[in-house]
């Protein structure tokens, strides 16, 4: 099975004292290194922080542009892991040792594998 | 190496899934022994099985599969820790505490199953836990496989896993099988659970099909584990009295789906050889030592299995084992089956009088086979309008489709009959 982890935190790399956030990226180093290791591993980025979100919306066929994310929350998504696991308490062991899961926290979603999904994203003609 | 390193790279995928299937929860139960922490293990277990799939199709499959898995995974271990301590120097982890597996594939290794059966059933995590973490880490289940056969969410399943074994650590539940003097009691914990996760599967307490074939049968695998470890007179029993209620599983419902009663049931639809079975661990099980509950009602469930019809039943002798088990094991249900037995064996009514007794004393005012068995005695009777309101208050009781079915049929029989 494949789970999403999103990585929500108070405080994102662009926000951090630079030391705090030269550690930060050592501990993020060596967890993914570690997870590339055991296969868990599929892929993972860091996103810019809220300040660089754009919001969009299609109405009535025009398209209208918003600043910063959709909703105000206090904590920011700042990156995010696909990985693949067992099952949901493999995913959760996995996404424990998420550096970010120690400062803020770490949300694990299932990535959606049914045949309808499959279809529509055309994962069974481009595997 | 029992292989040609030339071996097929298919060949050693197939087998290093064969090996996965039949050996990774023995592997795991050593690694949790070996590294003290069931997270740990699960980690090692990953990358031993990993190192397989790099190395068998290299140099060929091992002689000894599940030794090579358990080292392997012991030194994958040793590895990380070593590499978080660089990281972490404070870390107070040591790899020198991490004991060898010694024996290789006998002796202590063999134990390490009954020590995972105990530490999943340790009566100080919560039942629903219990029941989790014995499927998921004795078993093999994942996540998603046991929150399906319960009809509960993942997230919540998962939950209860996670704190089962923050509980296990935090508590330092040890792992390793009870002492003698603590054994019955604790064996008492582990049947409990393999009897509940049985049932769900057999009679799930509520959904629209009657019964999830997977639960019962990895019930029975489990017990058949625990029998073979730790030949108990009650470990016996109950895998007698699993074997033997599943024996009747293709006559207990009807094309429909609906609820066939043991008296109406097609005998010929019974498994022969699980009763046979079933009755010769009832044989074994019983003369061992003062027999408990689960051989007592194994060795009921025995007898109607050898009788040729309802009528043809030893009620007697049921009734005579019923008393026996509410002397070791008194509670309402059982006076009611005993009750039921009585009818049979007396007539319909001295079975009511001890019905409507245990009714009044207000214990079962709830459970719906209570007046179910009081609407069936009072039917019998001829009694139609007490039947009628023992049936109606059954129903309300009732959350199982098929049951509901059942109950509505006899409701509508009744009406029929005015």
């Amino acid at each position: 099975m494949k789970f999403l982890c999103l990585i929500c935190a108070e405080k994102v790399m662009e926000q951090m004292e630079t030391a705090d956030a030269d550690s930060h990226y050592a501990e993020y180093a060596k967890f993914t290194e570690d997870i590339r290791a055991s296969g868990h591993y599929i892929s993972c980025n860091r996103l810019l922080p809220p300040s660089e979100a754009t919001t969009i919306r299609v109405r009535n066929g025009r398209v209208s542009a918003t600043d910063g994310p959709w909703i105000e929350t206090r904590e920011q998504l700042g990156g995010y892991y696909l990985i693949e696991a067992r099952d949901l308490n493999e995913a959760i062991r996995i996404a424990s040792r998420i550096p970010g899961a120690a400062r803020g926290c770490v949300e694990i979603r299932p990535v959606a594998e049914d045949e309808q999904t499959v279809t529509a994203l055309g994962f069974d003609k481009h595997p | 190496m029992s292989e040609p390193p030339h071996t097929d790279i298919r060949d050693a995928r197939a087998a290093v899934d064969a090996v996965y299937r039949s050996e990774s929860r023995r592997v795991f139960a050593t690694l949790v022994r070996l590294l003290g922490d069931f997270d740990a293990a699960e980690e090692a277990l990953h990358d031993a099985f990993r190192a397989a799939l790099e190395q068998w199709p290299r140099d060929g499959v091992p002689d000894k599969p599940r030794a090579w898995l358990v080292s392997a995974g012991r030194f994958k271990a040793i590895d990380r820790i070593r590499r978080d301590a660089r990281v972490d120097a404070l870390d107070d982890h040591d790899t020198e505490n991490i004991p060898a597996p010694e024996t290789a594939e006998t002796g202590d290794i063999e134990d390490d199953r009954l020590r995972l059966i105990f530490t999943c059933c340790h009566p100080a995590l919560a039942p629903d836990a219990q029941v989790a973490l014995t499927l998921r880490e004795v078993c093999g289940l994942t996540t998603e496989e046991i929150a399906r056969a319960f009809l509960s969410a993942p997230p919540t399943l998962a939950q209860r896993i996670v704190r089962a074994k923050n509980k296990i650590r935090d508590a330092k539940i040890p792992y390793r099988v009870p002492p003698p003097e603590e054994l019955p009691q604790r064996l008492d914990s582990v049947l409990r659970v393999i009897y509940l996760v049985f049932n769900e599967g057999y009679a799930a307490s509520s959904g629209a099909t009657l019964t999830r074939h997977d639960l019962s049968g990895e019930a029975i695998r489990l017990a058949r584990l625990v029998v073979e470890l730790l030949p108990e007179p009650e470990a016996m029993g109950l895998l007698a009295l699993m074997l033997l209620h599943e024996s009747r599983r293709a006559a207990r419902t009807d094309g429909n789906g609906d609820l066939v009663l043991l008296e109406d049931q097609d005998r010929s639809a019974w498994n022969r050889e699980l009763i046979r079975e079933g009755i010769a661990l009832v044989e074994h099980a019983l003369p061992l030592r003062r027999p408990g509950p689960y051989a007592l009602q194994a060795a009921i469930s025995a007898v109607h299995a050898e009788a040729a019809d309802a009528a043809a039943t030893d009620w007697a002798q049921i009734t005579g084992l019923y008393d026996l088990l509410l002397r070791i094991a008194a509670s309402p249900v059982v006076e009611l089956n005993r009750a039921v037995a009585v009818a049979m064996r007396d007539g319909p009514a001295a079975g009511l009088a001890l019905v409507e007794a245990l009714l009044e004393r207000g214990e079962l005012e709830d459970y719906q086979l209570a007046h179910a068995a009081r609407a069936d005695l009072c039917r019998r009777l001829g009694r139609q309008g007490e039947a009628r309101a023992a049936y109606r208050r059954a129903l309300e009781l009732t959350r199982q489709a098929p049951e509901r079915r059942f109950l509505e049929r006899r409701l509508a029989e009744l009406g029929q009959q005015k």
